[in-house]
């Protein structure tokens, strides 16, 4: 079980990864090696999944395409959506998937090189999956936000050099 | 032509920083540790309602007081976390900031010949307002072995039968020194031994490391003799909302309402509706601002330390407050030094009364990144002496 320190750990580490144990053990007033010794609790317990950048791939000009797809799923009867949504999971293309209430059942968002390459995933892999009853396909065309992070600039603000 | 100037307005010291104001506007490419304000942005939710508002038409005056829904929340807001009551109505004025609290606090209790003891090191507003409204300042000295607090002999010592009130402002600027609540009862003890008046400023309360704030006027039987002062500057980063408060007994409160009624006539109407918004919903924002200013601070103070400028732990407000007497150099020669030649802007101890002396005051609220470039730039200047 986690308790209030490893989310503060899991915090600092959320926002910028690629602090050294150190610098967080100054930060979090705990020793270097229990620092150490939480992280590597929460890696095997697999709290951490990976250590990963938010990247601002229009920025970066790669080309890429994603698109947010819903669909309609008729559940299987001990399992639920629980198989349907793990045989989509594997796919490369599927970068998020998740169980969703209202109208659709599952969300995914996808990524491929072109538009061409999505609908072909998604009309060739994915709608003719069997229990899948509908599919709605949303092309990305510009994200302002992802995981907390705004992708616009901020002007900055004037602030005075000195105040008392 | 006569000097028009009041003897009063000639009285008043003229800004400490203001030289340094001069030299880092002619300067490129400096750090600043020198400003006194977060350096978020106020949290989105509590500047869309002010647009809103605007939007509404809410632009005119509103009540002397201030709006009511905003006293009604604040009130349960003080009783809540901080186990104060004050009447919404009678025992609490909405002000244009905390700058203006103190102002109508000190006017309506300062008759000609007062003294007022203010503590110190502490904001450079305190003298000139009671200069200002015919009172005497006098210094009380809080030293870095008592950690910053105020020590009660030194207060006793103090005290004449002139004596009206004691201002203080803990957690502390500059100092970052906090009074725990049995820190609050020895300086209790004394205020209603010698029947003063307590003017307790509070503006940091919200920015408090190790355990919580205590409130002065839950201690002993301070409330009936203390004005408290608060405002939403510094917790939700809305310094230039120009939002306080003034709490106090009906009587005290009734007589800056005068005050405030006819040197201001209400705070910003768009303010007050931000202000309110901040306590409905603006709770976890907050949070994750102590929580990133207390990383900083920790980040911060083992840096300095590590650097060579001794510095204790501050447990409050935003400010680390580190000693420079074993460079040789004075407060004001070092930050002078500093910022013309590793640009790093700091605030002179001294500037903020007896006892700042010897120390510099260093804002950490600016990101991690910028205070890792300042403790570099500092380390190099440190090497250069």
């Amino acid at each position: 079980m986690t308790d209030e320190k490893d989310l503060e750990l899991l915090r600092i580490l959320e926002e910028n990864s690629r602090l050294s144990t150190e610098e967080i053990a100054t930060m979090t007033s705990l020793a270097a090696a229990e620092v150490a010794r939480r992280i590597g609790a929460l890696e095997a317990a697999q709290v951490i999944k990976r250590y990963s950048t938010v990247v601002n791939w229009e920025k970066a000009g790669n080309g890429e395409v994603s698109a947010i797809i819903e669909l309609k799923v008729s559940p299987e009867r001990d399992f639920g959506y629980d198989r349907i949504a793990e045989r989509l999971s594997r796919f490369r293309q599927v970068r998020s998937l998740r169980l969703i209430t209202g109208t659709y059942d599952l969300q995914l968002i996808v990524s491929g090189k072109n538009m061409q390459e999505v609908s072909r995933f998604v009309s060739e892999h994915v709608a003719p999956m069997d229990r899948i009853r509908e599919t709605a396909t949303h092309i990305i065309m510009k994200s302002y936000k992802e995981n907390g992070n705004a992708f616009f600039e901020q002007p900055e603000t004037e602030r005075l050099p000195y105040c008392p | 032509m006569r000097n028009f100037v009041s003897q009063r307005a000639q009285e008043i010291p003229p800004s400490g920083i203001r030289k340094f104001f001069d030299l880092v506007l002619t300067m490129d490419d400096v750090v600043s540790l020198g400003v006194g304000e977060p350096d978020f942005n106020t949290p989105w939710n509590i500047c869309e309602s002010g647009i809103y508002s605007i939007e509404q038409g809410g632009t005119s005056y509103t009540s002397n007081r201030g709006l009511q829904a905003l006293r009604d929340t604040l009130s349960r807001y003080l009783a809540q976390h901080y186990g104060v009551n004050y009447d919404n109505n009678s025992e609490m004025i909405i002000t244009t900031g905390v700058s203006e609290a103190l102002d109508i606090a000190v006017r309506a209790i300062t008759d000609p010949g007062d003294e007022v003891i203010v503590a110190q090191p502490g904001y450079v507003s305190y003298g000139p307002c009671i200069t200002l409204a015919g009172g005497t300042p006098v210094p009380l000295r809080c030293t870095e072995k008592d950690h910053f607090k105020i020590n009660p002999d030194t207060l006793a010592e103090q005290i004449t039968p002139k004596t009206k009130a004691l201002v203080m402002n803990f957690p502390n600027n500059p100092t970052g020194g906090v009074m725990t609540k049995s820190d609050l009862k020895a300086v209790a003890d004394i205020i209603i031994d010698h029947d003063l008046l307590l003017i307790s400023d509070e503006v940091y309360a919200e920015l408090t490391y190790e355990g919580s704030h205590c409130v002065a006027a839950t201690v002993s039987d301070l409330w009936e003799r203390t004005i408290t002062l608060n405002g939403f500057s510094k917790a939700y980063a809305m310094t230039g909302w120009r939002i306080g408060y003034l709490c106090a007994p009906e009587e005290l409160c009734d007589a800056a309402l005068k005050i405030h009624q006819y040197v201001m006539l209400c705070a910003p109407v768009m303010g007050q509706v931000g202000a309110l918004e901040a306590l409905r919903s603006a709770e976890e924002d907050k949070n994750n601002m102590v929580n990133e200013y207390r990383l900083r601070r920790n980040l911060f103070v083992a840096g300095l330390n590590r650097i060579g400028l001794p510095c204790h732990v501050p447990e409050g407000a935003f400010y680390a407050f580190p000693s420079v007497e074993k460079t040789g150099l004075s407060d004001t020669e070092f930050a002078e030094r500093l910022l013309k030649e590793q640009k790093v802007a700091v605030v002179p101890g001294s500037v903020f009364g007896p006892g700042g002396e010897g120390h510099l005051r260093c804002a950490y609220a600016v990101s991690r990144k910028e205070l890792g470039e300042a403790l570099e730039r500092m380390d190099r200047f440190l090497q250069s002496l």
